[in-house]
């Protein structure tokens, strides 16, 4: 029997991976981008924003959750999958509040470096304009759940690096929220502290740290010089 | 109530409308109400459109607002940026600014004042001027002033982008920068940055001066039309510093009465509710301010560049102040209130900015690191003013212990311009229309009085909840049946008048 190559190719280009990886690791290693945003190297993987769905051997796959076999043969950077995804980004903007002239993490949010990167030019879809409300009651942190993407980091991030279990999802569909596990459900009241991976994690301008906004100069911001198809695969960047 | 503001008896006459106003900011109408005998009885100039930015800007972070909120303007945006900021230094608890921090912010804000008045110098108004208020409608455009005066529209077009750089610079960005945040500076400038600007300060202030000296030569060839076109008189205000001295970025209220003497003075902007007031009125989405002193009639005033330039004991700069001086003696030492001289006020501002900025990037603090201040208490309410390109602009916010803004009021210059407009109109339209067949090149003369104010229209509109509403249910005679009014606390009224 003959050793099978640990190799799949990525519209058309050939990569090699190791045992144990998803296609959007081996993707990543190997300096192919693929479109995320509930994906974060740093935790488990979900597949629920479905950004990254490819083609694999002709069949929709989540590449965050998929592992990489020998002989696979996926479609990522295609028209068509790219107009799905150029959808899903615009039924995120539309179904939230993510106006980014007035946002202190544009230049540094996934979603809109996505927007660009995908060549998103209107939200195209009627906006929900949903009245969530924004909870600033902790003196250090705030949320303003109208950007909130449900990505759901910050709920990983609280439980498995913080220990906390500050956040959660409750509802269904579309009254799907995070919400904040406090007596009072506001996030004064609960164990959040500055410091925690769960205030840093946040893809968006959802979660933030209080009175630091705007003090990165534009032209200094993540995505001010390259986009994140570039940022994604340097080291330090999810 | 003003001469022609309300016609006695409107259903009996002919409506001219002209909507909508051109080469102004944003949108706005004028209506005119004439006679059979075209004899004009009402003239309004209507703010059609609503923006809302004092109700929208409740319940956002303070660190948010001056970003967020200068999107009121694609113009003067760094006006509604600096005059929040200086608002949340205070709600922050910042000390006094570093001398790096607070030059950077003039330095933005010369920049602005230099674009804004080139824009609206040389693209909107300058057809009007060099082609002629008759001019052909369809040359009567920046386009049309490039084909006849190709090194005027040039010059017009390099002192805006100069204008920019000096924002892109300071602000990072030309339009809508996020610079100023409260307590400094975000972005300090390098020297690459400070050589690039200033390799061209000496040509913009040679430039400012020569555009001076057009408009005083247009001026000389007909002395009175300049001086008379919509002269009315009127109160005057702008910032001056603890010298008396015109200051854009900083200063102290001062308002003068029609013959130039004092109403108050060095008045701290942090009180300006002790001194202004704001009415409503029924058929405009602006507001109508005026000085408390003198009540709702008499109160109302001008602001912006004549205004500034006639309040100030003296510009700090020496080109601009010898131009100041030759302005203000044009009537023989009484206060000028011609409408078209805001053009040539306009124009000594835009000199004294081009000055400033040669005088900022020369000092040596402006490429400092020091970019913020410390940080004391918490503060939960503070104004912030300065003098936006036209003129006075207030802010003035509450924010509450979770740093969430309550209370936002914007008195926008050129709301503060609103009665003086509609004077210069009423004016206008009884010095050239009345009693004359209505035509194009005519009506072009109101519009030419409005533009002299440079109003930024989508700026000024933010009377949200506080409209008295007016309707009348006339018959096919005109004869009134019944009445509906809501008035400015919200609560409605109706009579019917007829059985």
């Amino acid at each position: 029997m003959t050793d099978i190559a640990n190799t799949l190719t990525i519209d058309g280009r050939t990569i090699s991976f190791e045992p144990g990886q998803t296609i959007m690791q081996a993707a990543l290693a190997a300096g192919v981008f693929m479109p995320h945003l509930c994906y974060n190297p740093e935790f488990k993987p979900h597949g629920s924003c479905k950004l990254c769905t490819v083609t694999v051997n002709g069949r929709p796959q989540s590449a965050c959750t998929i592992a990489a076999m020998p002989g696979q043969e996926i479609q990522s950077d295609t028209p068509e999958l790219n107009g799905r995804r150029r959808v899903l980004l615009q039924m995120l903007f539309v179904e939230g509040h993510h106006f980014c002239p007035g946002c202190e993490k544009s230049g540094n949010c996934q979603l809109q470096a996505l927007g660009y990167e995908m060549e998103m030019l209107s939200p195209h879809f009627s906006h929900f304009f949903p009245d969530r409300g924004v909870d600033a009651t902790h003196p250090d942190v705030m949320i303003d759940f109208g950007r909130c993407i449900m990505c759901e980091l910050c709920v990983q991030a609280s439980r498995d690096v913080d220990g906390k279990n500050v956040f959660a999802l409750a509802g269904r569909g579309l009254a799907s929220h995070v919400v904040v596990n406090s007596p009072s459900g506001k996030l004064g009241d609960s164990a959040l502290e500055v410091t925690d991976k769960a205030v840093e994690v946040c893809p968006v301008g959802a979660i933030l740290r209080k009175r630091v906004g705007f003090a990165v100069p534009i032209g200094e911001r993540i995505y001010d010089h390259d986009p994140i198809s570039v940022k994604a695969l340097e080291p330090d960047e999810a | 109530m003003s001469y022609l503001e309300t016609a006695a008896n409107p259903q009996a006459l002919r409506r001219v409308a002209i909507d909508p106003v051109s080469r102004v900011e944003g949108h706005g109408k004028v209506t005119i109400l004439l006679d059979d005998d075209n004899k004009v009885h009402q003239v309004r100039l209507h703010i059609v459109e609503f923006r809302g930015f004092e109700i929208f800007i409740e319940g956002r972070p303070y660190w948010e607002v001056p970003v967020a909120v200068q999107r009121l303007c694609g113009i003067c945006p760094v006006s509604h940026h600096l005059a929040a900021v200086k608002a949340m230094d205070i709600i922050a608890g910042a000390r006094a600014l570093p001398p790096t921090a607070e030059k950077l912010r003039r330095l933005m804000h010369y920049g602005q004042t230099v674009q804004s008045h080139a824009l609206h110098f040389f693209h909107l108004c300058s057809p009007d001027l060099l082609l002629g208020f008759d001019c052909d409608v369809t040359r009567r455009n920046v386009i049309g002033v490039a084909a006849e005066f190709p090194e005027i529209a040039t010059r017009g077009v390099l002192m805006r982008k100069w204008g920019q750089e000096v924002i892109k610079a300071t602000a990072g960005k030309k339009i809508h920068g996020t610079g100023a945040i409260p307590g400094g500076m975000n972005k300090r400038l390098t020297i690459e940055e400070r050589d690039h600007l200033r390799k061209d300060a000496d040509t913009m202030v040679g430039w400012a001066v020569d555009a001076i000296n057009m408009v005083k030569k247009l001026h000389l060839t007909k002395p009175e039309f300049y001086n008379r076109f919509g002269e009315f008189e009127a109160s005057m205000m702008g910032f001056v510093d603890a010298r008396g001295a015109m200051d854009l970025y900083h200063g102290g209220l001062r308002a003068k009465d029609k013959d130039g003497n004092i109403i108050f003075d060095h008045v701290d902007y942090a009180t300006y509710q002790q001194v202004l007031d704001e009415e409503v009125k029924s058929w405009s989405y602006m507001k109508f301010p005026y000085i408390r002193k003198l009540g709702p009639q008499k109160g109302w005033y001008r602001v912006g560049p004549l205004a500034r330039v006639a309040a100030c004991d003296f510009i700090p700069t020496p080109l601009a102040e010898a131009e100041r001086k030759e302005m203000m003696a044009i009537e023989g030492g009484k206060v000028p209130h011609g409408t078209l001289l805001y053009h040539w006020a306009r124009l000594i501002e835009v000199l004294f900015g081009a000055e400033m900025i040669r005088e900022l990037l020369d000092d040596p603090d402006i490429t400092g690191s020091d970019l913020m201040a410390d940080l004391g208490p918490r503060q939960h309410e503070a104004v912030g003013v300065i003098e936006a390109p036209r003129g006075t602009l207030f802010h003035h916010y509450r924010v509450g212990d979770d740093d969430l803004v309550k209370y936002c009021n914007l008195i926008v210059s050129t709301t503060n311009n609103n009665q003086a407009m509609n004077e210069a109109v009423r004016k206008v339209a009884t010095q050239f229309l009345d009693g004359k067949e209505v035509t194009e090149p005519l009506l072009n003369h109101i519009e030419v009085a409005i533009r002299a104010y440079d109003p930024c229209l989508s700026c000024a509109t933010h009377a949200l909840g506080k409209m008295p509403l007016e309707v009348d249910l006339v018959d096919a005679e005109g004869t009134l049946i019944s009445q509906g009014r809501r008035n400015m606390d919200g609560l409605a009224e109706t009579s019917c008048l007829t059985g």
